[in-house]
Order: structure tokens, then sequence, then C-alpha cells
């Protein structure tokens, strides 16, 4: 990573992955991706970064009673049994 | 009886006159959301859910004033990141808060570890070791960036909508993002390039 255009790709790599950059600027990417394999790797793990938190935040579960606590908390346990 | 109304649709008025029945639907279609983010950003259960109680205590106060410009969503996730942020900034002053400049101090870093890991197995990459990495990683972020983080990739907000919570512009929402996810590629690559 320590070409001159690799650092300058850096900050829009994120967009690229995301596919919001505009074409032109993909273009570019793609074609220096094609030459340089360290670029290769920091575009396929920083995907593979995003997707992990992606897949894995579906997961993540809320403690037993939250939300009876909550509702106490709130005074609203008139509505808890919905 | 059926009010007819979608789970994300909600009577305004009634909520700003304080139908607490209302107030409670508000509260189902959202606490889990909101947990979640809270969660992510100060890594403890229990001072997550009181984030949660006072985001709730602080919108029910502040619904008569809500002027409907954001969704109530956008609206709900804005207290609950203020708080969030505001409970951090309690825990270690020494950080930064949303409204610093990030320019100078937190600009883009530099690749140094250009190891290939994601040929690596899914049951590794997502083990219950990998996970506490990946929780851990979260933590390390500034919060400035880990809430871009949390509210773009983990609760899948749209730019549009973190833009909306944080009072950021999008393209300074793209950029935080883009140092936070090139940040947690480092930390991961630190970690997963050893089991390579």
């Amino acid at each position: 990573m320590g070409h001159k255009q690799c650092k300058n790709l850096l900050g829009s790599l994120s967009e690229y992955i995301d596919g919001d950059l505009e074409a032109e600027l993909c273009a570019e990417i793609e074609r220096h991706l094609a030459g340089c394999e360290d670029c290769r790797v920091v575009v396929d793990s920083l995907a593979k970064t995003v997707y992990l938190y992606q897949t894995t935040s579906d997961e993540v579960s809320v403690p037993e009673g939250l939300r009876q606590r909550l509702y106490r908390c709130l005074d609203l346990d008139d509505y808890l049994e919905k | 009886m059926s009010s007819g109304r979608g789970p994300d649709e909600f009577d305004l008025e009634a909520l700003r006159s304080g139908d607490r029945a209302e107030f409670a639907r508000l509260v189902d279609a959202h606490y889990e959301l909101i947990y979640r983010l809270a969660i992510k950003m100060v890594s403890d259960a229990q001072d997550a859910e009181d984030i949660l109680q006072e985001t709730f205590i602080k919108a029910f106060r502040h619904l008569q004033g809500f002027d409907g410009r954001s969704s109530l969503s956008t609206w709900l996730y804005r207290i609950a990141t203020n708080e969030a942020l505001m409970f951090l900034r309690r825990r270690k002053p020494e950080q930064y808060s949303i409204d610093d400049q990030l320019e100078t101090d937190e600009g883009e870093i530099v690749p140094v570890q250009i190891v290939d890991w994601c040929c690596l197995p899914e049951e590794e990459l997502m083990s219950a070791e990998a996970r506490l990495h990946l929780d851990q990683a979260v933590a390390n972020l500034p919060p400035s960036l880990r809430v871009v983080f949390i509210l773009r990739d983990v609760q899948r907000l749209s730019t549009r909508e973190v833009s909306e919570v944080l009072n950021l512009s999008e393209s300074a929402v793209k950029t935080r993002l883009s140092r936070a996810r090139l940040r947690l590629r480092e930390e991961l690559t630190r970690y997963y390039g050893e089991k390579v």
C-alpha cells in the first residue's frame, strides 16, 4: 500500500463497495485493481468486514424482561399484555 | 380491535396529546432497535438499558414539541444517540464528541496489513471468539466514528437517515463511515491474519 495511487483511492473504497461511486471513478478503481494485488486484498477484506458486521448484527438479542422493565419505568404497565 | 394502521404508522396528534396507549405502540415498535444501538455504543447491558429508558422518558416529555420534519424513528435515534454519546463523554471525557472536527486528528489510516483472510471458513470468521473481537474492534473506535458505523452498518440506516440523526452532511457521514470501516478492517486483519 505504498504507491501514491493506492493511497489516493483509499478514501473511495468504502463508497466503491457500497456501489455508490460515479461510473468514472468506479472504472478508474477497477483499472487500478486489475493490476494491484495489494489493493484487491484491501477491497475484499473491507467488503468482508462490512459483511461480517451486517450478518452478525441481526443476532443481537435483548435481555430477558427488558420490555417489562421498560414499560414499568415508563408507567405503561397497563399495556404490557399486548 | 385493529387500528387499521401499520406497525410503523402512528397517530401524531394522539402522541402529542400524551395518549399512553399510542405511546406504548411507539415504544413497542422501537425499543429493540434502540437497545441494539445502545449496547453497541456502550458495550454494557445495564448501561444500554439505562440509555434505552432515558431515551423514551425524554421522548415522552418532548413529544409535544415534535414537529414531524423527520420521521419518529429518526427522532428517537437522535435522542438515543445523544444519550449514548453523553454517557460516553461522562465515562471518558477525553474522547471525542460527535461535534469535533475529524480532519486533523482522525485522518484516513493507511492499511499496513495486507493479508487475504477472506478465504477463511465462515465458521471461523464467525466463531464465538471472533465475535468478541468484532465487538471489541467497534468499542475501540472513537465515538464519533463508532456512532456512524453502528447507525449505517449495524442498524442499516441509509446515509441520508444517518445524516439526519446526527445532523451531519451526507458527505461527512460517508467520510466517517469510510474511516471507521478502514480501521475495523485493519483490526480484523490483525486478528484473522494470524489464522491464515
